[in-house]
């Protein structure tokens, strides 16, 4: 094993010294990307309390020093690919615009929409519960939904509903609805035979069994329902704005700068649209975590 | 079977429904076009009128139905406005899209299972980006390919193929990871090397989890390749169907390019799911 490690770092700075000879920036850009993964393989390899987050964040560090200095040495130009320094730059001299777009799309449009939609799949799946017949029905119809390319109905709700925040809830409701029922359905059905029986000894009724017992059970794949929207909503509400929007917003921001060809602001709209899906599913998973606390998989 | 009564039942439901809202919605542009003419109309002149105006509100479904029917076979294939024509442009950068990006997050998932370093380095990123709306660089992508004098397939294929690249590392990984540590043993008693425990055993324990992450990732293919079909500004494609028809208020055009899109994605996760019927009858893993 150890020889075969070592034959193939051989290959790499053969390879460095073989581009050395035609092009010492090419040189570089290797020799730094090599370095890092051969620094990656040692952290991991030596095991330790460490290494955990500390390989993932060289290896992110890594790509973007590649990204700078590749864009540096080639002088690639900013309208097909702008530094990370420069998207940086941007970034820091946009904040009240990046803000408002985030308001816009992400509160406005995307939570909202969230809310209404997540809401609405909770009430009708404790609805159909009661009913077989209605579950059988629309479980297969909510299966092949989720399925579908949904974002496609935009222009519609954008026609329906005008190019405000509206019209992008609107599709995040139908976008987030499908995938919380067929979840949440099965989630009411997840309370033990067992457990049912000894709620009927107790004398409960329908309400308080659905209220201690079965929405309780029904909260882990609830929560696996809720993480999967979170992504959907966000994309619902940037693509929405494709099809028409006000001069505000995450999405009309991506569209307009494509017109002006400046990069730089699309890449940190993309990082705000990064920065609020992953704060949105850590949201999402941080009240998941308190409210099942006694679920097997969140044991340590 | 024994669902297909309810699930037609709801089906019909929906049906009525829809007609119930198409009159609604479209009566208010009735009325108003009777009180600009200065007539009375009667309630069954509105319902008549509802379900079968040029541009409605929503179209009724039959008007969709027609829309869909004319699409698909009023006209020849190689026609612009032929749904046949704009799904098979959309279809085609799908499937590019898809296998590329299959076959790289199958490669990828391989070098993760047998690299530590890569594992560790790559596969917090594959897991967050899940959770990014990754669908926002498309029309970049679209743009900037442009400029670089690439145009029609290729950048939505490489938009497709982004957007199932992830699903597809994510579930091989946990795929060639299923074997437990006995099979696992067994295999180094055979004195195997990697090479054969990867073919031997983790590729084909895999496949269950290949196929849950293909079908999700085809559906996400489809929806990148509509999606990078907008910037161009309605060139061709579903996607510039829906948009040529937002820009001139043609709803049943809309609502027909929709429903061709959702019998595409249908096509498409049901091959899928014959595929794996068959391949994991074939390896006595079906249930």
């Amino acid at each position: 094993m150890r020889a075969g490690i070592s034959r193939f770092w051989l290959v790499g700075i053969a390879a460095v010294g073989a581009a050395a000879v035609y092009d010492t920036r090419l040189a570089l850009v290797l020799a730094l990307w090599i370095g890092a993964w051969f620094l990656n393989t040692r952290i991991a390899l030596a095991g330790g309390q460490g290494p955990r987050w500390l390989v993932p964040v060289i290896f992110g560090l890594t790509v973007l020093a590649l990204w700078e200095v590749t864009v540096r040495l080639y002088g690639v130009s900013p309208v097909i690919l702008p530094a990370p320094s420069a998207i940086a730059a941007r970034f820091a001299a946009s904040l009240p615009v990046l803000w408002a777009d985030f308001v816009q799309t992400g509160l406005k449009g995307a939570l909202t929409g969230y809310v209404i939609g997540c809401g609405a799949a909770v009430a009708t799946a404790v609805l159909i519960d009661r009913s077989d017949f209605l579950q059988r029905g629309l479980l297969p119809v909510g299966n092949f939904v989720a399925a579908l390319p949904i974002v496609g109905i935009a222009p519609i709700m954008v026609m329906w509903f005008g190019f405000d925040w509206q019209s992008k809830a609107a599709v995040v409701v139908v976008m987030v609805f499908f995938p919380v029922l067929v979840n949440m359905v099965a989630g009411l059905k997840a309370s033990e035979a067992m457990q049912r029986d000894l709620m009927a000894t107790y004398h409960a009724s329908y309400w308080q069994t659905l209220i201690k017992l079965r929405l309780p059970a029904a909260m882990p794949f609830l929560f696996n329902g809720l993480k999967i929207a979170t992504t959907l909503a966000l994309i619902g509400a940037i693509v929405a704005e494709f099809f028409g929007s006000p001069i505000v917003g995450m999405g009309f921001r991506i569209n307009a700068s494509i017109g002006q060809l400046s990069l730089d602001m699309i890449w940190a709209e993309i990082a705000v649209a990064a920065i609020a899906g992953s704060a949105f599913y850590g949201i999402v998973a941080f009240i998941e975590k308190r409210v099942t606390f006694w679920h097997p998989s969140q044991r340590r | 079977m024994r669902s297909l009564f309810p699930v037609l039942a709801v089906l019909a439901a929906i049906v009525a429904l829809w007609y119930g809202a198409a009159v609604r919605m479209n009566s208010q542009w009735t009325y108003d076009q009777a009180a600009r003419a200065g007539v009375e109309v009667s309630l069954g002149a509105v319902v008549a009128d509802t379900l079968s105006q040029e541009r409605p509100v929503l179209p009724a479904p039959h008007q969709v139905a027609k829309g869909l029917w004319d699409g698909l076979f009023g006209q020849k294939v190689t026609s612009k406005r032929s749904l046949v024509y704009h799904g098979w442009v959309t279809l085609s950068a799908t499937l590019l899209g898809f296998a590329i990006g299959t076959v790289m997050g199958i490669a990828l998932a391989v070098g993760i299972v047998h690299n530590r370093a890569m594992d560790m380095s790559v596969m917090p990123w594959a897991i967050a980006s899940q959770t990014i709306p990754i669908l926002a660089i498309a029309p970049m992508i679209i743009v900037v390919m442009n400029s670089l004098g690439l145009q029609g397939l290729v950048p939505k294929a490489i938009i497709s193929a982004y957007l199932s690249f992830f699903p597809v590392v994510v579930g091989m990984v946990k795929g060639l990871r299923s074997p437990d540590a006995m099979q696992l043993d067994l295999l180094k008693t055979y004195n195997a090397q990697p090479r054969e425990v990867l073919t031997k055993l983790r590729l084909p324990a895999s496949m269950p989890y290949l196929f849950a992450s293909l079908k999700v990732g085809v559906a996400a293919s489809l929806v990148g390749a509509i999606v990078g079909e907008l910037p161009t500004g309605a060139v061709a494609g579903l996607g510039a169907r829906l948009l040529s028809g937002s820009y001139y208020g043609q709803t049943v055009q809309i609502w027909a390019a929709l429903f061709a899109a959702a019998i595409v994605a249908a096509g498409l996760v049901m091959i899928i799911g014959v595929i794996e019927r068959a391949m994991l009858k074939r390896m006595g893993l079906v249930r």
